[in-house]
């Protein structure tokens, strides 16, 4: 029982990874991007690279896996994704779709359609039982290194200067640009930022979530869900949602494995007939 | 001239035309191969590619006077498309085979095309029983799952393996291999505890495996198609059941030749049961591998591709019988009872069910020359698929 808690804790700890980048550009900059999960598969295929073909430790990986991410954002976001800021939505899908496309065919034509495995190092393939809970020393890791971030964010985005002026500029960029504020930069940052989280999700993932080219169209409905189902004005609302979901989904499978790959899809529409703003948005909230 | 003569002597030529017209049309046999390959399953695709166009470098793409000509389409592993491409295929390229299909569902959407067009149909992947019934021109050289399952579980009953859960994808094949398993299994004495069905699209296996192990069985069997099972392995020895004494069988799909060296030490001692392995112990086998790797430096042939290359041959030996003619009854006919010897081993194609009957051998993973490969330990001979051999 506490075994099953435990492996729905880690899952869920990863999706948030994965989707805390959406829910910022999503959230903060009203940005829809289907591609995010693309700059996640990008920190995967980066680590799978790095760890087995050059002998980077996997540890190492990690921040690289970010930085490389966050670089690529860095990148398409001023090239690409800002003439789409005021857009309509259906503009922003589309394009982002058509992204996750050519990123999948690119993938495929370069590293071919196969799993990617990346090595973990042996301490973290270790597991130890504590009061009959049986703990992967792997899921133990993701928990603690989300967990952090998690922290981080929360306080970069409500106690530092940086996150009272991108809270302005997303409420309204022409008056924040008259304040002194660089909207530009601020956007640039977040978004920059937010596809490196995407990245790093993807290199921790590839263990458990595996790692192929249809990766970004796989996980896009997760990331969509847990976006969805936590609001997108806070970090808490993502994070708290994603626990919910892969504690739902681990337990799910596990006590009724014949419903199995429902279960999450059925605890987001209950949620969502009874908040339809998600669970931890205000009423009202954009 | 009169107008008479002008008149038979352009008729003349006309006949004479058509004629030329004719023979230069009979000159060029066309296979159409059907094959996903982009997509999740584009390995499947170009293992079979590879292997066709192999077998056509190895034996010249003459036959019986006639000039092959391998025409490949991809269609994603979509159904749709499979449909659309074997019927352009049939009406715009006039193909004499089809041939390739890497899953149940693209071979079922084309089953009908081959009947009304009366073109034979060479499934060389796709592994649900059923296929070979929807089109009596359809014939199978790659294997079905029944058949390469019964004997894992004859094995275990007889290893002292009493308690099995079964863990499978849930689609066709994997619903096959759960039910080959427990008839045979049960029949043999042994006891099914538990029967889990796992998404086809399963990002996490933990709960599953989770269940595998309250449930405390001898082992577990397993069928996931080939690219997922690399994922499942990891996580097999991750929760740490290799220790706690369950141990892992099942169909050879899980140790796919095509990706089992990447797996590392975690499949070591994994028994299962299949048709072929890369190791097979046979000279035709060892010229095999060597002339495919020449071809392909970088791939090791799997199970498809081999289903892919018999398939190829299976072609050949068809054109041969007719004699160059192409029709579709004949050459069907032509192929039933034909028997050669493959690299898997020997393999006849039976006459009533259109089915590759063949050996099936039990291997387990060992380190062979610094690389992991499924090493057969016994031999199964001349296997027919349990769920139809009755009738």
């Amino acid at each position: 029982m506490l075994t099953i808690l435990f492996d729905g804790v880690a899952y869920g700890m990863l999706l948030f990874l994965l989707a805390s980048g959406l829910a910022v550009t999503l959230g903060l900059m009203n940005f829809v991007n289907l591609a995010h999960g693309a700059f996640a598969m990008a920190g995967g295929y980066l680590t799978a690279v790095l760890s087995n073909r050059m002998g980077v430790p996997f540890l190492a990986c990690l921040p690289l896996a970010f930085l490389f991410s966050a670089a690529l954002g860095a990148v398409l976001e001023p090239t690409l994704y800002r003439r789409l800021y005021r857009r309509p939505h259906l503009d922003q899908v589309l394009f982002s779709i058509g992204l996750v496309f050519m990123t999948v065919a690119a993938v495929d034509y370069y590293f071919g359609s196969t799993q990617q495995f990346v090595r973990i190092p042996e301490f973290l393939k270790q597991r130890f039982e504590i009061a009959g809970m049986g703990i992967g020393a792997y899921r133990l890791f993701i928990i603690v290194v989300c967990g952090l971030l998690a922290l981080l964010m929360q306080a970069v985005l409500s106690r530092t200067r940086f996150g009272s002026r991108l809270r302005a500029a997303v409420d309204d960029p022409p008056v924040a640009s008259g304040l002194g504020i660089d909207v530009n930069r601020i956007f640039l940052v977040t978004f920059a930022f937010g596809s490196g989280l995407a990245g790093l999700g993807g290199a921790l993932g590839a263990e458990i979530l595996g790692l192929d080219p249809t990766f970004p169209l796989k996980f896009m409905i997760y990331f969509l869900i847990v976006v969805a189902v936590g609001g997108t004005t806070t970090i808490t609302g993502p994070l708290l949602a994603s626990l919910l979901l892969g504690i739902a989904d681990v337990a799910g499978k596990y006590y009724v494995p014949k419903l199995g790959a429902f279960i999450i899809y059925s605890v987001m529409i209950a949620i969502l007939m009874l908040r339809p703003q998600g669970l931890f948005a205000r009423a009202g909230g954009k | 001239m009169p107008a008479g003569r002008i008149m038979r002597t352009l008729i003349a030529a006309g006949i004479g035309l058509g004629i030329a017209g004719a023979a230069l049309a009979q000159e060029v046999v066309k296979i159409g191969m059907i094959l996903p390959m982009t997509g999740p399953f584009a390995s499947t695709g170009r293992q079979i590619e590879a292997n066709a166009k192999l077998y056509m470098a190895q034996h010249g793409a003459t036959v019986a006077g006639k000039k092959l000509e391998l025409i490949v389409k991809d269609d994603a592993g979509v159904p749709d498309n499979t449909k659309r491409i074997a019927q352009e295929l049939i009406v715009n390229d006039k193909v004499a085979f089809l041939a390739g299909f890497g899953l149940t569902p693209l071979a079922l959407a084309t089953a009908p095309l081959a009947t009304e067009a009366k073109v034979p149909m060479v499934v060389m992947a796709a592994a649900t029983s059923v296929i070979t019934e929807k089109s009596p021109y359809i014939v199978r050289t790659g294997f079905t799952l029944p058949q390469v399952t019964a004997p894992i579980a004859d094995w275990a009953a007889k290893n002292g393996i009493k308690k099995v859960v079964t863990l499978v994808s849930d689609y066709g094949p994997g619903i096959d291999a759960e039910a080959a398993f427990k008839t045979r299994f049960t029949a043999a004495g042994g006891q099914v505890v538990e029967e889990l069905r796992v998404p086809l699209r399963n990002p996490d296996f933990a709960p599953f495996l989770q269940r595998v192990r309250d449930a405390k069985p001898d082992a577990v069997f397993v069928f996931v198609p080939s690219g997922v099972g690399a994922a499942f392995m990891k996580q097999f020895t991750e929760r740490g059941l290799d220790k706690s004494g369950i141990r892992l069988i099942g169909t050879g799909d899980v140790t796919d030749d095509d990706i089992l060296n990447d797996m590392g030490d975690v499949a070591l001692g994994v028994v299962t049961s299949f048709h072929y392995s890369a190791n097979h112990n046979s000279a035709v086998n060892k010229a095999y591998v060597a002339d495919y790797k020449k071809a392909n430096p970088t791939m090791r042939p799997n199970f498809h591709g081999v289903g892919g290359y018999d398939g190829m041959q299976l072609i050949y030996k068809a054109l041969e019988a007719t004699k160059g003619s192409t029709n579709g009854d004949a050459l069907v006919a032509a192929m039933k009872g034909m028997a050669w010897e493959s690299p898997r081993g020997p393999i006849t194609i039976d006459p009533q069910l259109r089915e590759t009957t063949q050996n099936v051998y039990i291997r387990k993973v060992e380190r062979v020359g610094g690389e992991l490969y499924n090493v057969e330990f016994e031999t199964i001979p001349a296997v027919k698929d349990p769920t139809k051999a009755p009738k």
